[in-house]
Protein backbone atom coordinates (compact mmCIF):
# COMPACT_ATOMS: atom_id res chain seq x y z
CA UNK A 1 0.00 0.00 0.00
CA UNK A 2 2.54 2.18 0.66
CA UNK A 3 3.62 2.16 -3.36
CA UNK A 4 -0.04 3.58 -3.61
CA UNK A 5 0.71 6.97 -2.34
CA UNK A 6 4.58 7.27 -3.55
CA UNK A 7 3.39 6.66 -7.55
CA UNK A 8 0.85 9.14 -8.43
CA UNK A 9 -0.27 7.82 -11.48
CA UNK A 10 -3.49 7.10 -13.91
CA UNK A 11 -3.68 3.31 -12.42
CA UNK A 12 -2.86 4.59 -8.74
CA UNK A 13 -5.63 7.35 -9.06
CA UNK A 14 -8.04 4.46 -10.87
CA UNK A 15 -6.82 1.46 -7.88
CA UNK A 16 -7.88 3.93 -5.14
CA UNK A 17 -11.24 4.74 -6.44
CA UNK A 18 -11.91 0.90 -7.20
CA UNK A 19 -11.06 0.80 -3.26
CA UNK A 20 -13.59 3.58 -2.43
CA UNK A 21 -16.38 2.76 -4.87
CA UNK A 22 -18.13 -0.03 -3.29
CA UNK A 23 -18.56 1.51 0.75
CA UNK A 24 -19.76 4.53 -1.50
CA UNK A 25 -22.18 2.80 -3.61
CA UNK A 26 -23.72 0.23 -0.61
CA UNK A 27 -24.50 3.95 0.81
CA UNK A 28 -25.52 5.63 -2.24
CA UNK A 29 -27.98 2.40 -2.25
CA UNK A 30 -28.93 2.34 1.13
CA UNK A 31 -29.45 5.78 1.83
CA UNK A 32 -28.35 8.45 -0.73
CA UNK A 33 -31.14 7.14 -3.75
CA UNK A 34 -34.31 6.46 -1.22
CA UNK A 35 -34.06 10.14 -0.09
CA UNK A 36 -33.70 11.65 -3.60
CA UNK A 37 -36.97 9.45 -4.54
CA UNK A 38 -38.39 11.20 -0.81
CA UNK A 39 -37.16 14.61 -2.28
CA UNK A 40 -39.29 13.74 -5.29
CA UNK A 41 -42.05 12.32 -3.65
CA UNK A 42 -42.89 15.29 -2.13
CA UNK A 43 -43.23 17.38 -5.09
CA UNK A 44 -46.07 14.89 -6.42
CA UNK A 45 -49.75 14.21 -5.11
CA UNK A 46 -50.98 11.26 -3.14
CA UNK A 47 -52.06 8.22 -4.81
CA UNK A 48 -55.72 7.06 -3.50
CA UNK A 49 -53.77 3.94 -1.68
CA UNK A 50 -50.78 5.42 -0.94
CA UNK A 51 -48.01 5.48 -3.44
CA UNK A 52 -48.30 8.96 -5.43
CA UNK A 53 -49.79 10.09 -8.62
CA UNK A 54 -46.71 11.62 -10.93
CA UNK A 55 -48.47 15.28 -10.72
CA UNK A 56 -46.56 18.68 -9.52
CA UNK A 57 -47.72 20.14 -6.84
CA UNK A 58 -46.25 21.74 -4.03
CA UNK A 59 -49.31 20.91 -1.96
CA UNK A 60 -47.36 18.77 0.78
CA UNK A 61 -44.79 21.26 1.20
CA UNK A 62 -47.54 23.92 2.19
CA UNK A 63 -49.30 21.54 4.55
CA UNK A 64 -46.33 20.71 6.56
CA UNK A 65 -46.77 24.21 8.24
CA UNK A 66 -50.71 25.34 6.91
CA UNK A 67 -54.35 23.82 6.50
CA UNK A 68 -55.80 25.02 3.49
CA UNK A 69 -59.37 25.66 3.56
CA UNK A 70 -61.82 23.42 1.80
CA UNK A 71 -64.32 25.99 0.37
CA UNK A 72 -62.27 29.23 -0.19
CA UNK A 73 -58.56 28.20 -0.26
CA UNK A 74 -57.26 30.14 2.50
CA UNK A 75 -54.23 29.02 4.15
CA UNK A 76 -54.48 29.07 7.71
CA UNK A 77 -51.75 27.94 10.24
CA UNK A 78 -51.92 24.30 11.44
CA UNK A 79 -52.91 23.50 14.19
CA UNK A 80 -52.03 20.10 14.45
CA UNK A 81 -48.48 19.94 12.90
CA UNK A 82 -47.41 23.00 14.52
CA UNK A 83 -48.09 21.44 18.07
CA UNK A 84 -46.32 18.13 17.12
CA UNK A 85 -43.35 20.15 15.53
CA UNK A 86 -43.71 21.91 18.59
CA UNK A 87 -43.65 19.28 20.72
CA UNK A 88 -40.90 17.74 19.01
CA UNK A 89 -38.77 20.66 19.42
CA UNK A 90 -39.61 21.23 23.02
CA UNK A 91 -39.23 18.06 24.21
CA UNK A 92 -35.66 17.68 22.32
CA UNK A 93 -34.77 20.90 23.86
CA UNK A 94 -35.56 20.34 27.16
CA UNK A 95 -33.65 16.84 27.09
CA UNK A 96 -30.66 18.74 25.53
CA UNK A 97 -31.15 20.89 28.72
CA UNK A 98 -30.94 18.03 31.17
CA UNK A 99 -28.17 16.32 29.25
CA UNK A 100 -26.11 19.12 29.83
CA UNK A 101 -27.24 19.98 33.46
CA UNK A 102 -26.56 16.52 34.28
CA UNK A 103 -23.99 15.47 32.09
CA UNK A 104 -21.50 18.35 32.48
CA UNK A 105 -20.97 17.97 36.40
CA UNK A 106 -20.73 13.95 35.81
CA UNK A 107 -17.67 14.29 32.80
CA UNK A 108 -16.27 17.06 35.72
CA UNK A 109 -16.31 14.46 38.27
CA UNK A 110 -14.58 12.05 35.82
CA UNK A 111 -11.72 14.50 34.25
CA UNK A 112 -10.74 15.19 37.47
CA UNK A 113 -10.21 11.77 39.06
CA UNK A 114 -6.96 10.16 38.53
CA UNK A 115 -6.16 9.14 35.40
CA UNK A 116 -6.26 5.03 36.16
CA UNK A 117 -10.11 5.42 37.61
CA UNK A 118 -10.63 7.80 34.89
CA UNK A 119 -10.87 4.57 32.55
CA UNK A 120 -13.30 3.20 34.95
CA UNK A 121 -15.65 6.05 35.20
CA UNK A 122 -15.32 6.44 31.37
CA UNK A 123 -16.11 2.36 31.08
CA UNK A 124 -18.89 3.15 33.23
CA UNK A 125 -20.79 4.93 31.13
CA UNK A 126 -20.13 3.65 27.42
CA UNK A 127 -22.17 0.29 28.94
CA UNK A 128 -25.43 1.31 29.24
CA UNK A 129 -24.72 3.34 25.90
CA UNK A 130 -23.60 -0.08 24.30
CA UNK A 131 -26.91 -1.55 25.58
CA UNK A 132 -30.24 -1.94 23.48
CA UNK A 133 -31.75 1.38 22.91
CA UNK A 134 -35.05 -0.66 23.34
CA UNK A 135 -34.43 -2.96 26.36
CA UNK A 136 -33.02 1.01 28.19
CA UNK A 137 -36.79 2.42 27.09
CA UNK A 138 -38.16 -0.63 28.50
CA UNK A 139 -36.22 -0.47 31.94
CA UNK A 140 -37.53 3.16 31.79
CA UNK A 141 -41.43 1.58 30.94
CA UNK A 142 -41.03 -0.94 33.50
CA UNK A 143 -39.61 1.16 36.19
CA UNK A 144 -42.44 4.17 36.30
CA UNK A 145 -45.50 2.28 35.35
CA UNK A 146 -48.13 2.67 37.71
CA UNK A 147 -47.67 -0.83 39.23
CA UNK A 148 -44.08 -0.34 38.77
CA UNK A 149 -41.10 0.23 41.67
CA UNK A 150 -41.60 3.37 42.17
CA UNK A 151 -44.94 4.10 42.58
CA UNK A 152 -45.17 0.93 44.67
CA UNK A 153 -42.42 1.73 46.66
CA UNK A 154 -43.72 5.67 47.02
CA UNK A 155 -47.21 4.03 48.15
CA UNK A 156 -45.90 2.01 50.92
CA UNK A 157 -43.73 4.77 52.32
CA UNK A 158 -47.28 6.11 52.87
CA UNK A 159 -46.21 9.77 50.22
CA UNK A 160 -48.95 8.66 48.12
CA UNK A 161 -52.29 6.91 47.90
CA UNK A 162 -52.43 6.66 44.50
CA UNK A 163 -50.20 6.04 41.96
CA UNK A 164 -49.03 9.10 39.65
CA UNK A 165 -49.63 8.86 36.27
CA UNK A 166 -45.93 8.69 34.81
CA UNK A 167 -46.45 6.80 31.92
CA UNK A 168 -47.87 7.85 28.56
CA UNK A 169 -47.12 11.35 29.42
CA UNK A 170 -44.64 14.31 27.62
CA UNK A 171 -42.56 13.77 31.07
CA UNK A 172 -42.05 10.48 30.36
CA UNK A 173 -40.39 11.10 26.86
CA UNK A 174 -38.60 13.23 28.47
CA UNK A 175 -36.83 10.82 30.97
CA UNK A 176 -36.79 8.03 28.15
CA UNK A 177 -34.79 10.53 26.19
CA UNK A 178 -32.58 11.74 28.28
CA UNK A 179 -31.78 8.30 30.01
CA UNK A 180 -30.59 7.10 26.20
CA UNK A 181 -28.96 9.75 25.27
CA UNK A 182 -27.21 11.12 28.22
CA UNK A 183 -23.69 9.37 27.46
CA UNK A 184 -23.83 11.07 24.03
CA UNK A 185 -23.18 14.60 26.20
CA UNK A 186 -21.21 13.18 28.65
CA UNK A 187 -18.24 12.34 26.37
CA UNK A 188 -17.62 14.59 24.13
CA UNK A 189 -17.80 17.22 27.03
CA UNK A 190 -15.12 14.79 29.61
CA UNK A 191 -13.54 15.24 26.52
CA UNK A 192 -12.93 18.76 25.80
CA UNK A 193 -12.68 19.27 30.03
CA UNK A 194 -10.26 16.67 29.82
CA UNK A 195 -7.98 18.28 27.42
CA UNK A 196 -8.21 21.73 29.86
CA UNK A 197 -4.84 22.68 31.44
CA UNK A 198 -4.92 22.43 35.34
CA UNK A 199 -2.38 25.58 35.58
CA UNK A 200 -4.92 27.91 34.23
CA UNK A 201 -7.02 27.08 37.43
CA UNK A 202 -4.13 27.27 39.87
CA UNK A 203 -3.66 30.45 38.85
CA UNK A 204 -7.22 31.75 39.21
CA UNK A 205 -7.34 30.28 42.64
CA UNK A 206 -4.16 31.56 43.24
CA UNK A 207 -5.52 35.30 42.05
CA UNK A 208 -8.52 34.48 44.78
CA UNK A 209 -10.75 33.61 42.08
CA UNK A 210 -13.82 31.44 43.99
CA UNK A 211 -14.41 28.28 42.39
CA UNK A 212 -18.00 29.12 41.00
CA UNK A 213 -16.08 31.98 39.18
CA UNK A 214 -13.67 29.35 38.12
CA UNK A 215 -16.12 27.34 36.83
CA UNK A 216 -18.26 30.30 34.78
CA UNK A 217 -14.87 32.17 33.37
CA UNK A 218 -12.71 29.43 32.55
CA UNK A 219 -14.00 26.11 32.63
CA UNK A 220 -17.16 26.11 30.72
CA UNK A 221 -15.97 28.72 28.20
CA UNK A 222 -12.80 26.60 27.37
CA UNK A 223 -15.50 23.75 27.51
CA UNK A 224 -17.56 25.05 25.00
CA UNK A 225 -17.03 23.16 21.74
CA UNK A 226 -17.18 19.71 23.91
CA UNK A 227 -20.67 21.36 25.10
CA UNK A 228 -21.81 22.24 21.48
CA UNK A 229 -21.00 18.79 20.19
CA UNK A 230 -22.70 16.92 23.12
CA UNK A 231 -25.50 19.04 22.28
CA UNK A 232 -25.91 18.59 19.34
CA UNK A 233 -25.32 14.69 19.46
CA UNK A 234 -27.46 14.90 22.21
CA UNK A 235 -30.72 17.02 19.77
CA UNK A 236 -30.23 15.13 16.59
CA UNK A 237 -31.45 11.45 17.54
CA UNK A 238 -33.69 12.72 20.13
CA UNK A 239 -36.13 14.85 17.65
CA UNK A 240 -36.46 12.24 15.12
CA UNK A 241 -37.10 9.65 17.79
CA UNK A 242 -39.44 7.13 17.27
CA UNK A 243 -39.18 4.39 19.19
CA UNK A 244 -39.59 6.95 22.40
CA UNK A 245 -42.77 8.13 22.30
CA UNK A 246 -44.75 4.84 21.30
CA UNK A 247 -43.02 3.06 24.10
CA UNK A 248 -43.37 5.83 26.83
CA UNK A 249 -45.88 8.36 25.23
CA UNK A 250 -47.93 5.87 24.58
CA UNK A 251 -49.55 6.32 21.48
CA UNK A 252 -51.23 9.77 22.36
CA UNK A 253 -48.06 12.10 22.61
CA UNK A 254 -46.75 12.46 19.14
CA UNK A 255 -43.80 13.17 17.97
CA UNK A 256 -42.52 14.35 14.69
CA UNK A 257 -41.09 10.95 13.81
CA UNK A 258 -44.56 9.03 14.60
CA UNK A 259 -46.33 11.58 12.29
CA UNK A 260 -44.25 10.96 9.39
CA UNK A 261 -44.71 6.84 10.22
CA UNK A 262 -48.58 8.00 10.16
CA UNK A 263 -48.18 9.09 6.81
CA UNK A 264 -46.52 6.38 4.80
CA UNK A 265 -49.29 3.70 6.81
CA UNK A 266 -52.34 4.38 7.85
CA UNK A 267 -52.16 8.39 6.55
CA UNK A 268 -51.38 6.97 3.10
CA UNK A 269 -50.34 10.61 2.37
CA UNK A 270 -46.14 9.70 0.46
CA UNK A 271 -46.12 12.76 -0.68
CA UNK A 272 -46.92 14.59 2.91
CA UNK A 273 -44.68 12.38 4.74
CA UNK A 274 -41.89 12.89 2.52
CA UNK A 275 -42.58 16.75 3.05
CA UNK A 276 -42.40 16.41 6.91
CA UNK A 277 -39.36 14.05 6.12
CA UNK A 278 -37.31 16.53 4.81
CA UNK A 279 -38.12 19.32 7.18
CA UNK A 280 -37.21 17.22 10.13
CA UNK A 281 -34.10 16.96 7.64
CA UNK A 282 -33.48 20.44 7.31
CA UNK A 283 -33.84 20.80 11.06
CA UNK A 284 -30.92 18.64 11.78
CA UNK A 285 -29.14 19.89 8.63
CA UNK A 286 -29.11 23.54 11.04
CA UNK A 287 -28.02 21.54 14.08
CA UNK A 288 -25.05 20.57 11.85
CA UNK A 289 -24.41 23.59 10.48
CA UNK A 290 -24.16 24.86 14.04
CA UNK A 291 -21.89 22.42 14.78
CA UNK A 292 -19.31 23.15 12.54
CA UNK A 293 -19.20 26.75 13.08
CA UNK A 294 -19.16 26.46 16.86
CA UNK A 295 -18.05 23.24 17.65
CA UNK A 296 -15.13 20.85 17.08
CA UNK A 297 -13.64 23.25 14.57
CA UNK A 298 -12.78 25.71 17.37
CA UNK A 299 -11.48 23.03 19.47
CA UNK A 300 -7.72 23.36 18.33
CA UNK A 301 -7.65 26.54 19.70
CA UNK A 302 -8.19 25.83 22.88
CA UNK A 303 -6.54 22.39 22.92
CA UNK B 1 -0.64 17.05 43.81
CA UNK B 2 -1.74 18.45 47.11
CA UNK B 3 -2.97 21.22 45.42
CA UNK B 4 -5.03 19.83 43.02
CA UNK B 5 -7.94 18.66 44.56
CA UNK B 6 -8.94 22.23 46.30
CA UNK B 7 -8.49 23.79 42.76
CA UNK B 8 -10.92 21.71 40.63
CA UNK B 9 -13.09 21.01 43.51
CA UNK B 10 -17.14 22.88 42.42
CA UNK B 11 -19.36 22.01 45.25
CA UNK B 12 -22.57 19.58 44.45
CA UNK B 13 -20.79 17.74 41.31
CA UNK B 14 -19.79 14.85 42.92
CA UNK B 15 -23.36 14.37 43.93
CA UNK B 16 -24.84 15.15 40.76
CA UNK B 17 -22.02 12.67 39.06
CA UNK B 18 -22.93 9.82 41.85
CA UNK B 19 -26.60 10.66 41.06
CA UNK B 20 -26.04 10.29 37.67
CA UNK B 21 -24.32 6.93 37.54
CA UNK B 22 -27.37 5.64 39.89
CA UNK B 23 -29.57 7.08 37.25
CA UNK B 24 -27.60 5.16 34.72
CA UNK B 25 -27.54 2.05 36.06
CA UNK B 26 -30.80 1.63 38.54
CA UNK B 27 -33.33 0.70 35.38
CA UNK B 28 -30.56 -1.74 34.06
CA UNK B 29 -30.35 -3.27 37.63
CA UNK B 30 -34.01 -3.36 38.09
CA UNK B 31 -34.52 -4.90 34.66
CA UNK B 32 -32.04 -7.67 35.37
CA UNK B 33 -33.19 -8.46 39.04
CA UNK B 34 -36.52 -8.94 37.75
CA UNK B 35 -35.94 -10.96 34.92
CA UNK B 36 -35.48 -13.75 37.81
CA UNK B 37 -38.92 -13.10 39.53
CA UNK B 38 -40.65 -15.99 39.89
CA UNK B 39 -43.98 -13.56 39.70
CA UNK B 40 -45.20 -11.15 37.15
CA UNK B 41 -45.51 -7.91 39.11
CA UNK B 42 -42.63 -5.64 37.71
CA UNK B 43 -42.53 -4.42 41.16
CA UNK B 44 -43.87 -7.47 43.79
CA UNK B 45 -40.12 -9.90 44.11
CA UNK B 46 -42.08 -13.31 43.83
CA UNK B 47 -38.76 -15.48 44.45
CA UNK B 48 -36.34 -16.56 42.48
CA UNK B 49 -37.05 -17.91 39.05
CA UNK B 50 -35.48 -19.09 35.57
CA UNK B 51 -39.28 -19.43 34.46
CA UNK B 52 -38.87 -16.13 32.08
CA UNK B 53 -35.41 -17.44 30.58
CA UNK B 54 -36.69 -21.23 30.01
CA UNK B 55 -40.18 -19.43 28.60
CA UNK B 56 -38.28 -17.10 26.02
CA UNK B 57 -35.91 -20.17 25.25
CA UNK B 58 -38.92 -21.72 24.20
CA UNK B 59 -40.86 -19.07 22.47
CA UNK B 60 -40.18 -20.07 18.88
CA UNK B 61 -40.57 -16.28 17.86
CA UNK B 62 -38.04 -15.22 20.01
CA UNK B 63 -35.53 -18.40 18.75
CA UNK B 64 -36.34 -17.14 15.48
CA UNK B 65 -36.27 -13.30 15.71
CA UNK B 66 -32.61 -13.92 17.98
CA UNK B 67 -31.20 -16.19 15.07
CA UNK B 68 -32.06 -13.55 12.49
CA UNK B 69 -30.74 -10.75 14.13
CA UNK B 70 -27.38 -12.72 15.00
CA UNK B 71 -27.51 -13.56 11.19
CA UNK B 72 -28.38 -10.26 10.26
CA UNK B 73 -25.29 -8.51 12.19
CA UNK B 74 -22.79 -10.77 11.25
CA UNK B 75 -23.56 -10.59 7.66
CA UNK B 76 -23.98 -6.57 7.64
CA UNK B 77 -20.70 -6.00 10.07
CA UNK B 78 -18.36 -8.16 8.06
CA UNK B 79 -19.70 -6.58 4.65
CA UNK B 80 -19.53 -2.80 5.97
CA UNK B 81 -16.15 -3.55 8.23
CA UNK B 82 -14.43 -4.69 4.41
CA UNK B 83 -15.90 -2.03 2.53
CA UNK B 84 -14.99 0.44 5.07
CA UNK B 85 -11.14 -0.63 5.26
CA UNK B 86 -11.01 -0.77 1.92
CA UNK B 87 -12.47 2.78 1.11
CA UNK B 88 -10.16 3.59 4.39
CA UNK B 89 -6.78 2.78 2.99
CA UNK B 90 -7.47 4.23 -0.17
CA UNK B 91 -8.46 7.59 1.62
CA UNK B 92 -5.90 8.22 4.58
CA UNK B 93 -2.52 8.99 4.53
CA UNK B 94 -2.57 10.07 0.72
CA UNK B 95 -2.63 13.54 -0.36
CA UNK B 96 -6.01 15.15 -0.53
CA UNK B 97 -7.19 13.68 -4.18
CA UNK B 98 -10.02 15.14 -5.97
CA UNK B 99 -13.04 13.69 -4.77
CA UNK B 100 -12.06 12.89 -1.53
CA UNK B 101 -14.70 14.90 0.20
CA UNK B 102 -17.30 13.81 -2.09
CA UNK B 103 -16.00 10.29 -1.05
CA UNK B 104 -16.12 11.16 2.81
CA UNK B 105 -19.19 13.23 3.06
CA UNK B 106 -21.29 9.60 1.02
CA UNK B 107 -19.36 7.15 3.73
CA UNK B 108 -20.91 9.54 6.62
CA UNK B 109 -24.47 10.39 5.14
CA UNK B 110 -26.03 7.66 6.93
CA UNK B 111 -24.95 9.41 10.10
CA UNK B 112 -26.19 12.67 9.41
CA UNK B 113 -29.82 11.91 8.59
CA UNK B 114 -32.05 11.08 11.14
CA UNK B 115 -33.04 7.40 11.24
CA UNK B 116 -37.00 7.68 10.53
CA UNK B 117 -35.88 9.68 7.52
CA UNK B 118 -33.73 6.61 6.13
CA UNK B 119 -36.40 4.35 6.84
CA UNK B 120 -39.56 5.63 5.48
CA UNK B 121 -37.07 5.99 2.42
CA UNK B 122 -36.22 2.68 2.63
CA UNK B 123 -40.02 2.05 2.94
CA UNK B 124 -41.07 3.58 -0.11
CA UNK B 125 -38.26 1.87 -2.21
CA UNK B 126 -38.18 -1.25 -1.03
CA UNK B 127 -41.91 -1.65 -1.14
CA UNK B 128 -41.73 -0.62 -5.57
CA UNK B 129 -38.64 -3.16 -6.08
CA UNK B 130 -40.95 -6.19 -4.30
CA UNK B 131 -43.15 -4.75 -6.66
CA UNK B 132 -41.51 -4.73 -9.71
CA UNK B 133 -39.30 -8.06 -9.41
CA UNK B 134 -40.99 -10.37 -6.58
CA UNK B 135 -37.65 -10.40 -4.87
CA UNK B 136 -38.69 -10.52 -1.23
CA UNK B 137 -35.63 -11.91 0.50
CA UNK B 138 -33.28 -10.56 3.19
CA UNK B 139 -31.49 -8.89 0.88
CA UNK B 140 -33.52 -5.60 1.23
CA UNK B 141 -32.62 -5.75 5.23
CA UNK B 142 -28.61 -6.71 4.50
CA UNK B 143 -28.45 -3.60 1.68
CA UNK B 144 -30.03 -1.16 4.16
CA UNK B 145 -27.79 -2.30 7.47
CA UNK B 146 -24.29 -2.41 5.70
CA UNK B 147 -25.49 0.92 4.56
CA UNK B 148 -25.59 2.17 7.90
CA UNK B 149 -23.20 0.73 9.32
CA UNK B 150 -20.52 1.47 6.79
CA UNK B 151 -19.80 4.94 8.77
CA UNK B 152 -19.17 2.86 12.31
CA UNK B 153 -16.95 0.80 10.41
CA UNK B 154 -15.52 3.11 8.87
CA UNK B 155 -14.27 5.65 11.68
CA UNK B 156 -12.53 3.66 14.01
CA UNK B 157 -10.15 1.90 10.96
CA UNK B 158 -9.64 5.52 9.61
CA UNK B 159 -8.68 6.64 12.93
CA UNK B 160 -6.31 4.06 13.53
CA UNK B 161 -4.93 4.32 9.90
CA UNK B 162 -4.36 8.17 11.21
CA UNK B 163 -1.86 7.33 14.30
CA UNK B 164 -0.04 4.07 12.43
CA UNK B 165 3.24 4.80 11.44
CA UNK B 166 4.31 4.92 7.79
CA UNK B 167 7.90 3.88 7.84
CA UNK B 168 7.73 0.70 8.82
CA UNK B 169 5.59 0.19 5.59
CA UNK B 170 8.04 2.22 3.67
CA UNK B 171 10.67 -0.21 5.29
CA UNK B 172 9.28 -3.49 4.32
CA UNK B 173 8.92 -1.97 0.80
CA UNK B 174 12.73 -1.07 0.73
CA UNK B 175 13.62 -4.37 1.92
CA UNK B 176 12.20 -5.74 -1.37
CA UNK B 177 8.53 -6.45 0.09
CA UNK B 178 5.69 -6.74 -2.42
CA UNK B 179 2.79 -4.45 -2.07
CA UNK B 180 0.52 -7.66 -1.15
CA UNK B 181 3.27 -9.12 1.24
CA UNK B 182 3.81 -5.66 3.02
CA UNK B 183 0.34 -5.03 3.59
CA UNK B 184 -0.18 -8.66 4.94
CA UNK B 185 2.67 -8.45 7.03
CA UNK B 186 2.93 -4.98 8.60
CA UNK B 187 -0.29 -2.86 7.40
CA UNK B 188 -2.62 -5.47 8.30
CA UNK B 189 -1.39 -6.50 11.81
CA UNK B 190 -1.39 -2.90 12.48
CA UNK B 191 -4.29 -2.03 11.80
CA UNK B 192 -6.60 -5.21 12.89
CA UNK B 193 -7.40 -3.06 16.43
CA UNK B 194 -9.24 -0.63 14.04
CA UNK B 195 -10.60 -3.36 11.79
CA UNK B 196 -11.68 -5.28 15.07
CA UNK B 197 -13.44 -1.95 16.38
CA UNK B 198 -14.92 -1.29 13.59
CA UNK B 199 -16.84 -4.49 13.28
CA UNK B 200 -17.85 -4.63 17.22
CA UNK B 201 -19.35 -1.38 16.42
CA UNK B 202 -20.82 -2.17 13.48
CA UNK B 203 -22.51 -5.09 14.75
CA UNK B 204 -23.63 -3.57 17.70
CA UNK B 205 -25.02 -0.65 15.63
CA UNK B 206 -26.84 -3.76 13.49
CA UNK B 207 -28.51 -5.18 16.07
CA UNK B 208 -29.38 -1.99 18.14
CA UNK B 209 -30.99 -1.17 14.74
CA UNK B 210 -35.02 -1.27 14.93
CA UNK B 211 -36.58 1.90 13.00
CA UNK B 212 -35.05 0.84 9.88
CA UNK B 213 -35.20 -2.63 10.32
CA UNK B 214 -39.10 -2.23 11.33
CA UNK B 215 -39.94 -0.62 7.71
CA UNK B 216 -38.15 -2.55 5.52
CA UNK B 217 -38.86 -5.94 6.69
CA UNK B 218 -41.65 -7.72 5.36
CA UNK B 219 -43.74 -10.39 7.42
CA UNK B 220 -41.62 -13.19 8.83
CA UNK B 221 -38.25 -10.80 8.76
CA UNK B 222 -38.44 -9.97 12.42
CA UNK B 223 -35.19 -9.66 14.59
CA UNK B 224 -35.09 -9.54 18.53
CA UNK B 225 -35.92 -5.57 18.52
CA UNK B 226 -38.75 -5.41 15.80
CA UNK B 227 -39.42 -8.25 17.61
CA UNK B 228 -40.11 -6.40 21.58
CA UNK B 229 -41.91 -3.66 19.82
CA UNK B 230 -44.39 -5.34 18.36
CA UNK B 231 -44.69 -6.63 21.71
CA UNK B 232 -45.42 -3.31 23.24
CA UNK B 233 -49.30 -3.07 23.38
CA UNK B 234 -49.65 -6.72 24.46
CA UNK B 235 -49.18 -7.02 27.89
CA UNK B 236 -45.42 -6.98 28.79
CA UNK B 237 -44.22 -10.59 30.76
CA UNK B 238 -40.92 -10.60 32.35
CA UNK B 239 -39.89 -12.86 29.08
CA UNK B 240 -38.40 -9.17 28.09
CA UNK B 241 -36.58 -8.66 31.29
CA UNK B 242 -34.98 -12.19 30.73
CA UNK B 243 -33.98 -11.11 26.66
CA UNK B 244 -33.06 -7.57 28.29
CA UNK B 245 -30.50 -9.78 30.61
CA UNK B 246 -28.82 -11.13 27.93
CA UNK B 247 -28.60 -8.89 25.65
CA UNK B 248 -26.88 -6.65 28.73
CA UNK B 249 -24.58 -9.50 29.16
CA UNK B 250 -23.49 -9.87 25.12
CA UNK B 251 -22.60 -5.76 25.41
CA UNK B 252 -21.04 -5.65 28.78
CA UNK B 253 -18.95 -8.06 27.07
CA UNK B 254 -18.28 -6.66 23.75
CA UNK B 255 -17.43 -3.35 25.80
CA UNK B 256 -15.01 -5.08 28.04
CA UNK B 257 -13.79 -6.53 24.23
CA UNK B 258 -12.61 -2.38 22.28
CA UNK B 259 -11.45 -1.83 26.43
CA UNK B 260 -8.67 -4.96 26.44
CA UNK B 261 -7.85 -4.33 22.97
CA UNK B 262 -7.78 -0.86 23.34
CA UNK B 263 -5.35 -1.71 26.55
CA UNK B 264 -3.11 -3.95 24.64
CA UNK B 265 -2.67 -1.84 21.78
CA UNK B 266 -1.76 1.00 24.32
CA UNK B 267 1.12 -0.74 25.54
CA UNK B 268 2.45 -1.95 22.07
Amino acid sequence: MASLEAVRSKSASRTRWLLISPAVLVVILGAIAPLLVIVTYSFLTPGPTGGVNYTLSFDAWTRVLFDRDVFDDTLTLSGTNLEILLRSLLLSLATTVLCLLVGFPTAYFIATRNPLNREVWLLLVTVPFWTNLLIRTFAIQDLIRNEGIINTLLIKAGFISEPIQMLFTNFAICLGLVYVYLPLMILPVYASLERQDRSLLEAASDLYARPFNVLREIIVPLAKPGIIAGSILVFIPAIGTYVTPILLGGGRNLMIGNYIEFQFGQGRDWPFGSALSLALMAIVMVALLVYIRHGDSHGHEHG
Amino acid sequence: MAKAFPVTHQRGFGTVAITTFIFLYAPLAVALVFAFNAGTSPAKWGGFSLRWFQSAANNQQVISASILSLKLAAISATLSTTLATLAALAMSRTPRFRGWTLAYSAISFPLMVPEIVTAVALLVVTATFRGWTGYSGLGYLVLAHTAFCVPFAYLPIRARLQTMDISLERAAGDLYASPWNAFRFVTMPLLFPGILAGFILAFVTSLDDVVITEFVKTAGQDTLPTYMLGQVRRTITPEVNAIAAVFLLISVALVMCIYVVNQRTKIN
